[in-house]
């Protein structure tokens, strides 16, 4: 196999399993999910057709908004028990090792949409687990993913520490938010025409991979 | 002592002061007395003129903020740095004045402050993107640290802008097309034309004036910091 290739899997294994043994990261996200989800319900009293109109933007919101949490931790983590170190030691190249944290980061996110979303379909009523709306969500979160994880290991050496990932990724990914509530919009009412949303998604994708690509090595040094 | 040496610098900047301010008073006269004004809209149309040249301003800034961060990443100097932060700076005092005049205008014209038009929308990200910049120093105790994450967000910022404005203007639109920037020439009378050209030129050496005065400040606190480092003779 590719040595890069195993570097990334190398590196991912290792997330995974500090994951599963803590459990921490996953578990907030979870709960922090579909609380919102249900806190969202209860503040804008949905009823009737506003679910169709507002459901998207309050999935990919809750999404976002996990997803900060959750990707805040990643690297936090990693800085306070003194691993990130000796990740930098390691000689793995910085573009491989921006897939290798990109993937976990993404994995973490996509078990966090298994629950969510099921648990947005039983509670706005709303037709979400369809094909396309899975896609349209994993090329959403990539996004976010993708300028999470260089931002987050900026986060992780300020003295704001998780605050300032907000700060950077919200005004940031407007793209993607705008991008995936319109092709989850479009897909749960079967709306025809109107701009190439998903398309645009993954366009998106490509361009903030590549410029995060050859930036995460300046985001993640110490 | 460190002034004296730098007496030739401050010559280029008072030429550039005073240019400044006959270029604005020269701008002013064209706004309000050598334009005719506008049919339809009447006196308001008249902030255009600060409303262009401020959004010029801005997206002239940010560029070069955007060249500087990759500057500073390939080569790192606190030079270059100085240079980025000030601009950035000077583009968010910019953009602000052209979010206010673009409100100011609105009012009669569309019936409203705010709308969410790709524009304006892309605008407002751009000033918060570039505030958080500015921001982003003070939250990271290494300064070159500081330095570094300044200049990927410098760089990501503004690639983000026209992705931002694509995507909003797909969303919904509502601002005029482009009178200014049009393959076939502008659709403006001569006289608006001329002027606007004078007001972007004039607004570019203020700031280039305000850039360089920001820098200045920068290299006195420097000299007084080493000044109060170094043992008393």
């Amino acid at each position: 196999m590719n040595l890069a290739v195993r570097q990334v899997l190398a590196v991912v294994h290792k997330d995974l399993m500090v994951e599963m043994r803590a459990r921490d990261l996953l578990n907030v996200m979870l709960t922090f999910a579909v609380l919102s989800l249900i806190i969202f319900n209860l503040a804008l009293d949905l009823r009737g057709p506003t679910v169709q109109e507002v459901g998207p933007g309050l999935l990919w919101l809750t999404i976002a908004f996990a997803a900060i949490l959750g990707m805040g931790r990643t690297f936090v983590r990693e800085h306070d028990r003194g691993t990130l170190a000796g990740l930098l030691l390691a000689p793995i190249d910085r573009g491989t090792l921006f897939v290798a944290k990109l993937l976990a980061n993404l994995i973490f996110l996509l078990i966090m949409e298994a629950v969510a979303l099921p648990m947005f379909a039983l509670l706005f009523n709303l037709p979400v687990l369809r094909p396309s709306v899975i896609l349209i969500t994993v090329c959403g979160t990539l996004g976010f993913a993708i300028l999470g994880t260089t931002f987050s290991a900026m986060a992780a050496h300020s003295r704001a520490r998780e605050a300032l990932l907000p700060l950077l990724l919200l005004p940031t990914t407007v793209p993607i938010l705008i991008g995936a509530v319109q092709a989850t919009s479009n897909a749960i009412n079967g709306a025809e025409g109107g701009p190439p949303w998903l398309g645009l998604l993954i366009a998106f994708d490509v361009i903030f991979f590549t410029v995060s690509y050859l930036l995460f090595a300046f985001a993640v040094e110490g | 002592m460190k002034r004296i040496e730098k007496g030739e610098r401050r010559w280029v900047d008072d030429i550039l002061g005073v240019a400044t301010l006959v270029g604005m008073v020269a701008a002013l006269w064209l706004v309000f007395v050598y334009t005719p004004v506008e049919l339809v809209q009447g006196a308001v149309q008249k902030v255009f003129y600060i409303h262009l040249a401020s959004i010029w301003n801005a997206y002239l800034s940010f560029f070069l903020v955007f060249v500087a961060s990759i500057l500073y990443l390939r080569r790192p100097s606190a030079a270059t740095d100085r240079f980025a932060r000030a601009w950035a700076e000077i583009g968010v005092v910019f953009t602000t004045i052209t979010l206010i005049s673009g409100a100011i205008w609105g009012k009669p014209t569309w019936g409203t402050y705010w709308t969410w038009d790709p524009r304006l929308t892309t605008t407002l990200l751009l000033w918060l993107i570039y505030v958080v910049y500015i921001m982003l120093r003070g939250f990271v105790d290494d300064p070159e640290r500081g330095r570094r994450y300044a200049a990927i967000v410098g760089i990501i910022g503004f690639i983000d802008v026209p992705i931002v404005h694509m995507s909003v203007r797909w969303w919904r639109t509502l601002h005029p097309d482009p009178i200014v920037a049009r393959l076939e020439g502008p659709e403006l009378p001569m006289s608006m034309w001329y002027t606007v050209l004078f007001c972007i030129v004039v607004f570019t050496l203020l700031a280039v004036f305000l850039v360089r005065q920001r820098l200045q400040i920068d290299e006195l606190r420097e000299s007084l910091l080493a000044l109060r480092l170094s043992p008393r003779q």
